[in-house]
């Protein structure tokens, strides 16, 4: 109880110190001439946020940077030592391109599969129910997400897989693959056969990439649907009357209509992507050639204590990110100056 | 080119709002008809059913010889220009102009030449490459134009196509829109609220109101000749001034008098002798307006007394060319129905009068003004129809 109470005091004296010392400085700004007096003020209110991402973000990711030169301890400067390793060991070079597998057919297909479902839902009677469900599985934190498919793709020893029952009536499948008596769907394995790590990317990381597109899909929808909202009716219909079919209508108009906002979801899809650790973790740990680099980073760093390595997947995960961000930039600027904004 | 033919068209929307009644129509081809209302009459829903934007409930709608009910718009062969000109934005005006050339495969040379030929006549040859974000109202209400008639379509719809401009350029395309029309001869449908295009630019107007049709004719047949107190108060700027009076004829029955609430004004034997069935309101309250040209001031216009009124004048707007007069005088004013004009309470009308600028009257005078009584129109009381016979 007592420490509650102190804990609680030392939060509102902190608050209050920051208020009185921002307090302060406003105070101090005013009295400056004229001509500083714009500028200055503006640091006043960027000061905080300026120190906290200073301590939380920049300090991190430069000693990151350093620690990616140095050895698996720490210790001794190796240069780029780390990233040759991560691209020549075939277990990390493996994880690198199941990541760009995760970007690239996760981002195109929550990207087609929101498109769809947007348009198609707009203006049904049950639209607002359809979107609804398929909003719901982006509301449930990624981990619950691997662990449900967990037991969708679950073969032997637990006899609970839904993907099992429901193929069980399917004539023509074979009874068990990957295994086992039973139909493995997370094959232990990777594709074609070969043990992890010298194994292909294959149906695995498809599998888990499938999961994502579940989990992405419904904020994508959600989005995309606003965005055809948003496209005046009367362009629809000058478009109709021009001569457009429904299609022509769609393609020629309203996509390219909702273009930033479809660059925007493909940028956040397209980071979540590279992030991707959680349905990993939760349904094969990296395991069976499923690694991505997120996964791989923790495993390296957490599990192992490989610093060196561990850090060297983190600015890739950083470096990988950086070309996105610029496309994006770019993107928006375009559909920016094409609506005349 | 075609004939557009409407043949007791209703639109009923889901709710139950039945926003056109029986609306018959017959458009001649290449003719130019504006349809005219104020807010709400179901002028924009017309044509919208013309384009096929808009189901029609029922009736038939023929463009040609063809009926169009159940044609798609894109089937119509007609071309539309949007009160917000709907330009796609992502597309240069080349490509906004050509967008319906590309979609109907028309080959890619005469697809260029017919673009060029229009961005010419509408002077927009050097903004081709330009996306509609960089061009100007009046330049994009070209571009809007200019994707209308590179169609050579059978018919031009537009929905109040000049009210996003400002009023100079608006008076400035109006006169281009009427000319390029007769040029093209493509016959066209016009929409607008403003009675000052539909006078100037249509061969033929078209007043509705609450989805029923007042009356269709050309601008100066619905000036001279309104059928009904709405048109009669509708069309013309300022409006006629309507009042509600009853009408005595004298007991030789060759003149009469009209009262105005407490005044009078004496109607000549010529007045009475065109208009027979005046003779069967004698002694009965009906509606009578005078348009504010035919009043002047009395000092500059030999009236004999009993044709002229008194009022205080509240208002003196001079125009250089003419002043108009406000004055009020002490009878019922009529509402014509005009959902968007003021609406006047009590037991004043104010009168307008279109007076001569060497006309001395001033705010606040008691002005004479006289009436030319042989320019009056009348209309029954209970059916508002004019009376004209």
């Amino acid at each position: 109880m007592g420490d509650i109470v102190s804990a609680l005091v030392i939060t509102v004296i902190a608050l209050a110190a920051l208020a009185a010392l921002l307090g302060a400085m406003y105070w101090v700004v005013g009295r400056l001439p004229k001509k500083w007096r714009e500028g200055a003020r503006a640091w006043v209110f960027l000061f905080p946020s300026a120190v906290a991402v200073t301590i939380g973000l920049l300090v991190p990711a430069i000693r990151t940077i350093y620690l990616s030169l140095l050895d698996d301890n720490g210790n001794k400067f190796v240069g780029f030592e780390n990233y040759v390793d991560v691209f020549t060991t075939t277990g990390t070079r493996l994880t690198v391109f199941n990541s760009l597998s995760w970007v690239l057919i996760g981002t195109i297909a929550t990207v087609a599969v929101g498109l769809a479902m947007a348009r198609f839902a707009d203006g049904m009677r049950i639209e607002s129910a359809a979107k609804s469900a398929i909003f719901l599985p982006g509301a449930i934190s990624l981990v619950g997400t691997g662990l449900i498919w967990g037991f969708v793709y679950a073969g032997p020893p637990f006899d609970v897989g839904l993907l099992n029952a429901v193929t069980e009536g399917i004539p023509g499948l074979p009874d068990s693959w990957g295994g086992g008596g039973d139909r493995l769907w997370l094959l232990e394995r990777g594709f074609g056969g070969v043990d992890p790590p010298d194994s292909a990317p294959g149906v695995n990381t498809f599998l888990l990439i499938v999961v994502f597109i579940w989990a992405q899909a419904g904020i994508s929808t959600v989005i995309f649907s606003a965005a055809i909202k948003g496209v005046p009716d009367s362009l629809i219909e000058a478009a109709k009357v021009d001569g457009a079919t429904d299609q022509q209508t769609f393609y020629r108009v309203t996509l390219p209509y909702i273009r930033s906002t479809i660059v925007t979801v493909a940028t956040l899809t397209t980071v979540a992507g590279l992030k991707a650790f959680d349905i990993v973790a939760a349904t094969t740990g990296g395991r069976f050639g499923t690694s991505t680099i997120a996964n791989e980073f923790y495993v390296t760093r957490f599990v192992q204590g490989r610093s060196g390595v561990g850090a060297t997947l983190a600015v890739l995960i950083f470096i990988l990110v950086i070309p996105v961000m610029i496309l994006n930039r770019r993107a928006q600027a375009r559909a920016e100056e094409m609506m005349g904004g | 080119m075609a004939t557009i033919t409407l043949e007791k068209i209703n639109k009923v929307y889901p709710n139950g709002f039945h926003a056109i009644h029986d609306l018959d129509l017959d458009i001649a081809d290449t003719e130019f008809l504006v349809l005219v209302g104020p807010s709400g009459c179901g002028k924009s829903t017309a044509l919208r059913m013309v384009a096929g934007l808009e189901e029609i409930t029922n009736g038939e709608m023929r463009i040609g010889d063809r009926i169009v009910n159940e044609v798609e718009p894109k089937d119509r062969d007609i071309a539309m220009v949007f009160q917000n000109y709907a330009l796609y934005p992502h597309m240069s005006v080349y490509d906004n102009i050509g967008f319906a050339l590309k979609l109907a495969k028309t080959p890619k040379d005469e697809t260029d030449r017919r673009i060029r030929e229009a961005a010419r006549i509408l002077e927009l040859d050097e903004q081709l490459d330009r996306k509609p974000a960089q061009l100007s109202g009046g330049q994009r209400q070209r571009v809007a134009m200019g994707r209308a008639i590179v169609r050579q379509p059978a018919a031009f719809l537009m929905d109040e196509p000049l009210s996003n401009l400002d009023a100079k350029l608006r008076v400035q395309m109006r006169a281009e829109i009427a000319s390029l029309q007769r040029e093209l001869g493509v016959t066209t449908v016009y929409v607008t609220h403003d009675q000052v295009e539909a006078m100037t630019m249509g061969d033929r107007v078209a007043v509705l109101k609450d989805g029923f049709l007042q009356q269709v004719d050309t601008p100066q047949n619905l000036y001279d000749r309104p059928q009904n107190v709405f048109v009669a108060a509708f069309i013309g700027s300022p409006s006629m001034n309507l009042f509600e009076g009853t009408l005595t004829l004298d007991s030789s029955g060759q003149g009469g008098s009209l009262t105005l609430g407490s005044q009078a004004i004496s109607i000549p034997s010529e007045v009475l002798a065109a208009r027979p069935a005046l003779a069967a309101y004698d002694g009965q309250p009906l509606i009578y307006g005078i348009r504010p040209e035919d009043m002047e001031d009395a000092s500059l216009d030999s009236r004999p007394d009993d044709q002229c009124i008194h009022g205080e004048v509240s208002l003196v707007e001079a125009l250089g060319a003419e002043i108009l007069v406000h004055f009020g005088v002490d009878a019922a004013p009529v509402d014509s129905g005009d959902p968007d004009a003021v609406v006047e309470l009590g037991d004043t009308a104010v009168v307008v009068g279109r007076f001569n600028p060497r006309s001395r009257i001033r705010l606040r005078d008691s002005a004479k003004v006289a009436v030319h009584a042989e320019r009056l129109s009348f209309f029954d009381s209970s059916t508002r129809l004019a009376i004209w016979d």
